[in-house]
């Protein structure tokens, strides 16, 4: 299939990018790597007037660490989480996860910042945004504001992002000496979207368990955090017995849908699965 | 050239060498010639507007907003196809009470399934022919949609489709007589219910064509993605009427075909319409969607067998009920009924046993049509017989190898005959038994197995024997009517330079056909391989033949080019025996040069003898013959079919907690024969076997029950992945056959026909200590983790 015609616009700031996408009377989208979108296109899935091509815009590049925040440009693409020593260092879930996004070609192109701003609850970055704590910086008409993972992702497909706003960093906090994490998921085949996925930032004191953060994907309409299970394990010995807690607790936080494919006793039960290795996992590397 | 085939040590020995494909590198440059690569002046291009609904009437069709839009030049309905192209009728002689309802390009009245084209619209573009489809209005009101198999049998069914009184398209009983009795008086008796999941071939290269109808001189010229030129040449001569010799197909390079590119496609023969209406070129390619609501799918077979067993494991007796569904009409021209067809003949086929039962009904429902795609019926055949093999194994308590090593036709009972009446040549079960066994070091495997689940690691091996046909007679098509060639053609004639060029029937879709023809030729004639051109694809250039399906390229296609290149040889030795004033039996041809047979001492070259048959004839004596070209065609004699057998091991592991199959490893040991080119049999098979494991962990179209398909694109249609893929690992016996010089058999169908039944059997082993098993592929998360309880 081929795209509807559709104008292009390439400006060279995130001040003109708002701008050609205002002039569109909201028929526009921006397209950054366009791994998702121009497929999107071919289908007639989406068909904007116009295309804003953010990827000319230096604003929207670079990746610093600054006041113990790591700032990842929204045009970091998914070979930098894959290779970066800064976020290896700083950010270690998504180094774990980027190996999972799709396939090489796929990763040279596509951004974290579409990542994010596309909210795939199937996607693996946006529920590590969640399992990291990080903070979206948004540029709109009226300025820029930050908006906490937890707060960013509302409902399917759907962020606190308003119609021609633009996401323009992720800042996450950086790795402690005393965090603890772990990432994986099932998928039939490798670099595909997962049945289940999971990522877990742990703070530790010794075996005990200070801080929990768990954050899963392809178990409801946006990435989930794992509420019940991190309150579970927070200040417990993270021992079998905890694990076993936490994964019956993991059931409170899922409520996935049914499909004939993945029916969602599957995926909760997939998801208790994976749970259990990756604590497991930290235990034992503990 | 009096040493045998096969053997390496004679000049230009070609044949059972592991050369190189000579079109390799132009298609690695990207020098290739897809039908999409071709442009031609005036071009056109189709979209096709299709039906959302599985099962609708056609209310009213509005195209006059199209007809206005930027680049259009044509909005056609099946109406204004109808009067240019006569419908056709999948069914086949032989098949005797088969019916089926008439096929137009478009649908005029009524449409079928889910995504069937409905209005085509020509443009400048691809995107403006799209843009313009949109725009076309049609209503629609839905008809009751035939989705399930047994509803559709029922009496007061609703039909699939208007042309037909019922939902059964054919139906099939054998019986041997005897199985109440055996049944009754057996130590054992195994059944099962099996499921096998529909699933397509996802060609690299999607369907294409462009037609190119010449109104000056009533000339057709189809650029057509197809194995069998010929075939098409014959339908579009008889569907619109235009004479055969005016129809020209030519089928440049393909990428990948395994029989979906053998059928008549609705949009297919509308483009030729179109470019009729146009008088303008017309390309149609399908895009990935449209390939999955339209190419032929395979498989969806139900199938209930039991097999009765003595106390010593002896297998007496085998019961089989096939219902399979194949969409709202018989595929034309081959029909949908070969594979339902094939499973009930091959069931057992590797076993001694002779009492059989077995019915096949063959079921119209509201989805797209099924017919033969690689290994037609032998990976059901082959599942079904091997997994009741196993549980009767288990239920006599003997090791699956021992199991076969008791029940497989010795080596030395050939000739014989199946209890379903296929008559077997040569075949090598039980070397080949032996051989799989070495290769998989089967025993240690067996220890490691006891050892891991301990651990509680749950590893399965599992192994099938298979028996694949190849090289068919007129005794498939022919006889039921259909103008499908079972034999080849093949012009050879030297150029003025002495080398040689080879026009032959059989074609190439990326399996190596021009490779092994140019093989054989440079080994019969005598002369360097680099000196053979071989030229496939063109109804104008190349004669008449089979082309290429059911693995007969090589065992009758390459016969045709032996014989071929005998002949030619003869002529070459003829016209230097004049030149020479020698007797031909004291000549041979070597390297491109004309020798004395007995010393090798060099008398003449092939490019001299060349030179004065082309360009001084006026040395020759008058009644000299120099005929350098000759055209020659071959029939397979004989067995009806070539059979050719083999048998596979697949190694796996399963996560019990995820229902994830990690396939270890697997192994083929196969006998195709004569191996002309060993490199070629060994990606043949291992490209056959990552087929059969799709089936087997993946590949599955499903449809919800109003007739939808469900997993229409890459993203959720799974095909198997080369991170997924195992080592396999590929082993030979020879048997030739004795019907032909070359002995050759036919190889391409050999890993998918037992794949899946290998690894479906090693699954159930890997379950067996849980108390669970499984009955249907493909064997996904879901399924597994039901058989386990786990959900
Ligand atoms: C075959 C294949 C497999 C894939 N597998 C996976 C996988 O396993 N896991 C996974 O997570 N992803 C997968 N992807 C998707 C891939 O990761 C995409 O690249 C990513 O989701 C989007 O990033 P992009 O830069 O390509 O965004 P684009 O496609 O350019 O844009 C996506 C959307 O985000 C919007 N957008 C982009 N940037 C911004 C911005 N800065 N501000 C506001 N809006 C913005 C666009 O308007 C658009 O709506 C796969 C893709 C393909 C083609």
């Amino acid at each position: 299939m081929k795209a509807r015609a559709f104008d292009y616009a390439r400006p060279a700031s995130i001040a003109k990018a708002l701008a050609a996408f205002a002039e569109a009377d909201g028929d526009a989208s921006y397209i950054a790597g366009g791994q998702s979108l121009v497929p999107a296109l071919a289908l007639r899935l989406q068909a904007p007037a116009r295309l804003v091509d953010i990827g000319h815009i230096a604003e929207l590049r670079g990746i610093a660490v600054e006041a113990g925040w790591l700032r990842l440009g929204a045009l970091t693409r998914h070979v930098d989480a894959h290779d970066h020593p800064l976020i290896a260092a700083h950010a270690p879930l998504l180094a774990l996860a980027a190996p999972h996004v799709a396939h090489p070609a796929i990763r040279n192109r596509g951004t974290l910042g579409g990542s994010v701003a596309l909210a795939d609850p199937a996607s693996e970055f946006p529920a590590m945004m969640l399992a990291m704590g990080a903070e979206m910086e948004i540029a709109g008409p009226d300025g820029t504001r930050r908006v906490p993972a937890d707060a960013f992702f509302v409902d399917l497909y759907q962020t606190a992002l308003e119609p021609g706003e633009l996401l323009v960093a992720l800042h996450i906090p950086v790795a402690r000496p005393e965090h603890r994490c772990a990432f994986d998921e099932i998928a039939r085949r490798r670099g595909d979207y997962a049945l289940v996925g999971c990522g877990i930032r742990l703070a530790m004191s010794g075996d005990v368990v200070e801080e929990a953060r768990i954050a899963l994907l392809s178990v409801g309409p946006t990435p989930v955090r794992a509420h019940a299970a991190e309150a579970t394990l927070t200040g417990a010995t993270l021992d079998p017995d905890a694990i076993r807690h936490a994964q019956a607790a993991l059931m409170d936080d899922l409520d996935p849908v049914d499909t004939p494919e993945v029916p969602a006793a599957m995926r909760r039960h997939l998801a208790r699965v994976l749970l259990g290795r990756l604590l497991a996992q930290i235990a034992e590397a503990a | 050239m009096n040493a045998p085939l096969g053997s390496l040590d004679r000049p230009n020995s070609y044949i059972g060498r592991a050369v190189t494909r000579p079109n390799a590198k132009r298609l690695l440059a990207g020098r290739g010639r897809y039908v999409t690569d071709l442009v031609l002046p005036r071009m056109l291009h189709a979209a096709f507007l299709r039906s959302p609904y599985a099962h609708a009437r056609i209310v009213s069709i509005d195209a006059e907003a199209a007809r206005a839009m930027p680049g259009v030049r044509l909005v056609a309905t099946g109406a204004d196809l109808a009067r240019l192209c006569t419908p056709w009728v999948g069914t086949l002689d032989h098949f005797k009470g088969m019916k089926s309802a008439p096929q137009l390009p478009l649908p005029v009245e009524e449409v079928l399934w889910s995504g069937q084209a409905v209005v085509a619209v020509v443009a400048d573009s691809r995107a403006q022919a799209e843009d313009a489809a949109e725009a076309v209005l049609v209503e629609f009101e839905e008809l009751p949609v035939v989705a399930d198999i047994d509803t559709a049998r029922e009496p007061d069914a609703d039909r699939a489709a208007a042309g037909i009184e019922d939902n059964l398209c054919f139906r099939s009983r054998l019986d041997t007589g005897g199985i109440d009795a055996l049944f009754a008086g057996a130590a054992h008796v195994v059944e099962e219910e099996f499921h096998f999941g529909r699933h397509t071939a996802v060609t690299l290269e999607p369907r294409a064509i462009l037609a190119d109808w010449d109104a000056s001189e009533g000339k057709l010229t189809v650029h057509h993605a197809t194995q069998t030129p010929y075939q098409f040449q014959d339908l579009y001569s008889r569907h619109y009427g235009i004479p055969e010799a005016s129809v020209r197909v030519i089928a440049p390079d393909i990428g990948g075909s395994f029989g979906m590119k053998l059928h008549v496609y609705h949009e297919d023969m509308a483009v030729v319409g179109l470019s009729m209406l146009c008088r303008r070129p017309v390309k149609y390619v399908a895009d990935r969607m449209e390939s999955f609501v339209s190419d032929i799918h395979a498989r969806d077979h139900r199938v209930r067998a039991r097999m009765a067993v003595d106390a010593e494991g002896t297998i007496l007796a085998m019961d089989v009920d096939d219902v399979t569904a194949i969409g709202a009409f018989s595929t034309y021209p081959r029909t949908s009924a070969v594979e339902g067809n094939q499973v009930i003949r091959l069931m057992g086929a590797p076993y001694r046993f002779r009492n059989y039962r077995a019915e096949l009904a063959v079921v119209f429902q509201n989805k797209v049509q099924t017919s033969q795609y690689r290994a037609v019926g032998h990976p059901v055949a082959c599942a079904v017989t091997e997994r009741l093999v196993d549980l009767a194994a288990a239920r006599a308590g003997l090791d699956p190898a021992t199991m076969r090593e008791k029940n497989l036709i010795p080596d030395d009972a050939y000739p014989c005959e199946s209890p379903t009446g296929y008559k077997f040549e040569a075949l090598s079960h039980q070397a080949s038994l032996i051989r799989l066994k070495a290769l998989m070091d089967y025993d240690a495997l067996r220890a490691e197995q006891a050892a891991l689940r301990t651990r509680g690691i749950h590893r399965g091996i599992g192994i099938a024997s298979f028996v694949e046909i190849s090289n068919p007679s007129p005794a498939f098509y022919g006889i039921g009517g259909a103008r499908i060639s079972a034999q080849d053609g093949a012009t050879l004639s030297v150029t003025p330079s002495g080398e040689v060029r080879c026009l032959i029937s059989v074609t190439e879709q990326g399996q190596g056909t021009e490779t092994i023809i140019g093989q054989i030729v440079a080994d019969q004639f005598g002369v360097a391989r680099e000196k053979v051109r071989v030229i496939t694809g063109d109804t104008e250039i190349t004669p008449h033949g089979g082309a290429t399906w059911a693995c007969r390229g090589a065992g009758i296609g390459g016969e045709t080019a032996l014989q071929a290149a005998r002949r030619l040889r003869d002529n070459v030795l003829a016209l230097a025996a004049t030149i020479l004033q020698a007797r031909p039996g004291d000549l041979d041809l070597r390297d491109g040069l004309v020798v004395d047979a007995l010393s090798g001492a060099e008398r003449v070259s092939l490019a001299e003898v060349a030179r004065i048959a082309y360009f001084r004839s006026d040395t020759l004596p008058p009644d000299a013959r120099a005929q350098l070209s000759i055209t020659h065609h071959y029939a397979p004699q004989g067995y009806p079919f070539a059979f050719t057998n083999g048998i596979q091991g697949c190694h796996v592991e399963l996560d019990v907690d995820t229902g994830l199959v990690k396939v270890l490893k697997h192994w083929v040991v196969e006998d195709c024969g004569r191996i002309i080119n060993p490199l070629l049999v060994d990606e043949q098979v291992r490209g056959g076997v990552v087929q059969g494991l799709g089936a087997a962990f993946f590949e599955e179209c499903r449809y919800d029950d109003n007739g939808q398909l469900t997993n229409g694109s890459l993203a959720d249609y799974l095909v198997p992945m080369a991170c997924e893929m195992p080592d396999i690992v590929v082993g030979h016996i020879e048997t030739p056959t004795a019907d032909t010089a070359l002995g050759a058999k036919g190889c391409g169908e050999a890993g998918t026909a037992a794949a899946s039944a290998a690894a479906l059997n090693a699954v159930n082993d890997a379950m067996a200590p849980l108390g669970a098993s499984i009955a249907q592929i493909p064997m996904t998360p879901e399924r597994l983790l039901k058989s386990l309880g786990k959900i």
